[in-house]
């Protein structure tokens, strides 16, 4: 039997980190309401998780564990296996505009989904690069006293709450981008449901 | 004596009476519970409904989640590590209000008739008068505030070191909590590591004058490692206790440890 482009490992992995990376966001969405940084930027609470600021505090700091131990194992795998290296690495430049500009004109092809173009690369390996720059600056609010190094990081406590809020924007933004992609070429879906593309022509 | 809730910067839950039923979570976890209800993926499923947090299981789990939070929080806290200090010219004047109620409704302590009570596990319970407490050394330390709600402020604070006073009373210092009464109704308690950290104090002033109404006249917690919340205002009795004290907030579903 041929390798499946997604192991059952990663597709429960993506899945639980999709999991993760809701309850984080709702429930964030719902702490920042209790002293928003700015003024115009609010969140309902019919989008958000928690109910009251204790409870979106409580789901806040439970799924980080999730969110933590999920990420942990899959940047293990991805190393391990050798994933990374085959799928998203190298990224070259000129490749990467070049991409860029045929997708921009909707001519970007799809003939072989098993392997990322370098826009998917930049992408995937952008949002890991934003997902572990996130984790510093929640630590870094969580314990601006055991870890003030890592607060100092981001100028002081609320830098950290600036750089947490837009590490959320620019996650939120590539869930955005990454889910219509999926919608648009539904077989990158189907790979991540059954391990392949699928569709064999 | 207790008020009722107001629409304040730090306020209660709406859903208070109902969260306050569940008070009892606090003392008493159930771990199968935790796998079989909290997480399960019905109650996963039924995220998007609103009140799937105050649902019975889930807030049981989750609250079990926090009680692990508060055990990790300990394992990472480190008694001697200092938080960062400012100064003087940082100090922001006057510090920011924060209650269970809103400014306005803050009704002033009298520091003559004040005393202030010990109870638990000391070896001195005598009552301690204003008098008292200003004739022990005092300590200032210039540090942040950081409330729960996300809001933070420099702040100078003093008044004698929380060690030193509980060594003076004959504290047992291996106990595991503080509990701490306040005359508003308030009620808090902190870890005994914490209440031993170097720049934890009972702050009896502000900026170089006695601490203002507001802000807890005539004796405050102030500790430079927890939330803002852990700091009770106006206290009027001190317990040193090895059974979990809870607290206001603590059991109205807020972390217990909220460390920093």
């Amino acid at each position: 039997m041929t390798r499946q482009m997604h192991p059952p490992a990663i597709r429960i992995m993506h899945w639980l980190n999709a999991l993760a990376m809701l309850v984080m966001v709702t429930s964030g969405w719902k702490i920042y309401e209790d002293e928003p940084l700015f003024g115009t930027v609010r969140f309902p609470d019919a989008i958000t998780l928690g109910g009251e600021a204790q409870g979106a505090l409580q789901w806040h700091y439970a799924g980080m564990w999730l969110m933590v131990a999920n990420g942990l194992a899959y940047v293990a795998y991805g190393l391990a296996t050798g994933r990374f290296r085959r799928l998203l690495l190298p990224i070259r430049p000129g490749e990467l505009l070049a991409t860029l500009r045929d997708a921009l004109r909707l001519r970007l092809g799809h003939d072989d989904l098993t392997r990322y173009n370098p826009v998917q690369k930049a992408m995937y390996v952008g949002v890991l690069a934003i997902g572990f720059v996130q984790v510093i600056s929640g630590l870094a609010i969580w314990k601006p006293v055991q870890f003030a190094e890592l607060t100092l990081l981001f100028g002081d406590f609320q830098g950290a709450r600036i750089a947490h809020f837009v590490g959320m924007m620019a996650i939120v933004l590539f869930v955005f981008v990454h889910a219509t992609l999926a919608l648009i070429v539904p077989q990158t879906l189907r790979a991540m449901l059954t391990g392949n593309p699928g569709g064999s022509r | 004596m207790t008020k009722p809730p107001s629409a304040s910067r730090f306020r209660p839950a709406r859903r208070l009476a109902s969260l306050s039923d569940h008070g009892g979570l606090v003392a008493e976890i159930d771990r199968r519970r935790l796998l079989r209800g909290g997480f399960s993926l019905g109650a996963l499923a039924m995220l998007t409904g609103c009140d799937v947090t105050d649902n019975d299981a889930v807030q049981r789990g989750l609250r079990a989640v926090s009680r692990w939070n508060d055990r990790v929080q300990a394992a990472l806290f480190r008694p001697d590590k200092l938080a960062p200090t400012y100064d003087r010219a940082q100090v922001v004047k006057p510090p920011r209000f924060n209650a269970y109620y809103g400014i306005e409704d803050v009704e002033p302590v009298d520091g003559a008739a004040w005393r202030l009570e010990l109870a638990g596990l000391i070896g001195d319970r005598r009552p301690w008068t204003l008098r008292e407490i200003n004739a022990l050394p005092a300590q200032t330390w210039i540090y942040r505030h950081v409330c729960v709600e996300g809001w933070d402020y420099i702040g100078q604070w003093s008044g004698p070191n929380f060690r030193l006073f509980l060594e003076r009373i004959g504290a047992d210092l291996t106990a595991k909590y503080v509990a701490f009464r306040c005359a508003d109704g308030y009620t808090g308690s902190i870890d005994m590591p914490s209440a031993l950290h170097p720049q934890t104090i009972l702050a009896t002033g502000y900026a170089d004058e006695p601490i203002a109404d507001p802000f807890g006249y005539p004796l405050r917690l102030r500790t430079a490692v927890k939330l803002g919340f852990k700091n009770p205002k106006w206290i009027t009795a001190i317990e040193v206790t090895n059974s979990y004290p809870g607290g206001y907030w603590e059991d109205r579903g807020f972390n217990w440890f909220s460390g920093l």
